[in-house]
């Protein structure tokens, strides 16, 4: 028993003590789930925070300039500045703006941002809601957040936030569908919708050869470059377009409002670079999880030990892939968009879906290669 | 046929994009070139036209003769001068404006100027809070002349082979 479960146990009984048998157990259970979101939560925003910071030093660095490095040392505390200015920021409501609606949609937006956050596992049994619909409860819970655009763009009576909205939305929607399609490949390689399980699936004799971005690559591409389009990060940022429509859907939102989108947007990031990881690149596994290497003694065999640096790891490279994308191509016209995701992703990842399928078919699947994956 | 399938290849395993971003990856590690402005500066032409002053004589004579070339020299009409005879004979400025704001800072004051007495020093980093500020007095540009007197003929010196 560790630490954690003893703290857990003792707490059951002093609630149970002080509030009775009839409040105490119920009282524990709520105290438990805010604990374990505050735990989950905290980290997150504070990501969002430091995803920024380090999203402009790429960005810097890329172009051969330094970046923020006033605040602090090195810039490190530029986020807590920028954070506290947006508190301190005056909140503007248009005269013509629906009130309720407005203050509505930064909470529809972000709410379903951190929602999602309940399924993923950290490690096999560090997670809020080990259920068995999770990939699903995700997908519910990202579509969610079109609403919290739409809303802003309505709720705003201005004719760029609306028209904004409507780019993002349009785009959300469509890119949602390659995305649910390049999930649904990974869901079937992993034979669940579990997390948990779809990533013990990748575990073997064969390291990183195991995950399933090998077998599943163009899944994997597609659900990363339609997780850039959802979260209307660059190459795909028409809804942002500074020199058509200022800031886009949020264009009237200031101080700490505009923070929310800010940080349901980063927590989307986020949010699809650990999906991505857990599902097509092995979550917590190690790449080195050889066989010959588990075997070697402790010397060695730490490196093939699964562990959730690893799952760290993996997020935080994706993370950074969203930076160096962004600073490194031009934006997409609102025709090619469209193109890009009804006529070349979701065919493409409806082939790649019968493929997968062929794949794991008897006789193919205990053959070489295809047994390293699918003759488990 | 055969280009065709290559190019539709390597589109599908986006070449391009992998390109580029080896291309951006590789700015990632250069050095940077960011130049850390107070603390660090870029070096500066000794003809530098930025704010003005009134120079004098080693003597403490004030060089300024009160011949108005600037003023009727100066594109921006910013330049506005009053004189009168001085006891000893010689006619001298009471009043020297430069309105700053005006100011577009060609230079054509310091090049009408028969006695080198209106220049315009190296110095870029000047502010106003008020428009009231904007406006320099005589007494005011006879004061940074004073100031960075050696500065400003240093500056003179290495551009006269220039001239």
């Amino acid at each position: 028993m560790n630490y954690w479960d003893q703290f857990m146990t003792s707490a059951q009984g002093y609630s149970t003590q002080w509030l009775g048998n009839e409040w105490g157990p119920p009282a524990f259970s709520v105290a438990r789930a805010l604990i374990m979101i505050v735990m989950v939560l905290a980290p997150v925003i504070l990501t969002v925070l430091y995803y920024q910071l380090i999203e402009r030093w790429v960005i810097g660095w890329i172009q051969v300039r330094k970046g923020p490095n006033r605040v602090g040392y090195k810039g490190i505390l530029q986020p807590i500045a920028d954070a506290i200015k947006l508190l301190l920021k005056e909140q503007i409501v248009p005269a013509g703006a629906s009130k309720a609606l407005f203050f509505l949609a930064p909470v529809v937006s972000v709410g379903p941002a951190l929602a999602a956050w309940a399924i993923v596992p950290f490690t096999p049994d560090w997670v809020i809601a080990d259920i068995d619909a999770a990939i699903l409860l995700m997908l519910a819970m990202t579509s969610m957040g079109i609403y919290g655009v739409i809303i802003a763009g309505w709720a705003s009576n201005s004719k760029y936030a609306f028209l904004g909205a409507m780019r993002a939305t349009a785009q959300m929607v469509s890119y949602e569908l390659a995305m649910g399609f390049a999930l649904v490949g990974g869901l079937m390689a992993g034979q669940s919708m579990n997390l948990t399980e779809i990533v013990a699936r990748q575990d073997g004799n064969w390291g990183f050869l195991e995950w399933f971005w090998i077998p599943l690559f163009p899944l994997f591409l597609i659900h990363y470059i339609a997780g850039l389009a959802e979260t209307n990060r660059h190459p795909f940022d028409v809804a942002e377009g500074e020199s058509e429509i200022v800031a886009g859907f949020h264009v009237e939102y200031s101080g700490m409002m505009f923070a929310v989108f800010f940080l349901a947007e980063y927590a989307n990031m986020i949010l699809i670079s650990t999906i991505s990881s857990l599902i097509f690149m092995g979550g917590w596994l190690s790449p080195f999880n050889f066989a010959f290497l588990r075997e070697a003694g402790p010397a060695i065999s730490w490196l093939a030990a699964p562990s959730i640096v690893w799952l760290l790891a993996k997020i935080g490279f994706l993370m950074f892939v969203f930076l160096w994308v962004r600073a490194s191509f031009p934006r997409y016209r609102y025709d090619q968009i469209m193109r890009l995701g009804w006529k070349v992703f979701i065919p493409l990842t409806l082939v790649w879906i019968v493929v997968t399928g062929l794949m794991m078919m008897e006789p193919i699947a205990s053959m070489p290669p295809f047994s390293i994956w699918f003759g488990k | 046929m055969a280009t065709s399938i290559k190019s539709i290849a390597s589109s599908f395993m986006l070449a391009e994009l992998a390109k580029g971003l080896y291309l951006t990856g590789r700015h990632l590690f250069k050095r940077k070139v960011t130049v850390m402005y107070p603390e660090e500066k870029t070096p500066k032409s000794a003809r530098f036209r930025g704010l003005h002053a009134l120079r004098r004589y080693p003597n403490g004579e004030e060089r300024c003769i009160a011949c108005k070339l600037c003023e009727a020299v100066c594109p921006a009409l910013a330049i506005t001068i009053e004189s009168e005879q001085r006891a000893d004979g010689t006619r001298r400025t009471t009043r020297y404006d430069i309105d700053l704001v005006k100011c577009i800072y060609c230079g054509f004051c310091e090049e009408s100027c028969p006695v080198d007495s209106i220049v315009e020093t190296d110095m870029h980093e000047f502010h106003f809070e008020s428009r009231e500020e904007t406006v320099y007095t005589k007494s005011m540009l006879l004061a940074i002349g004073d100031k960075y007197e050696k500065q400003i003929a240093e500056a003179r010196a290495a551009d006269a082979a220039f001239r």
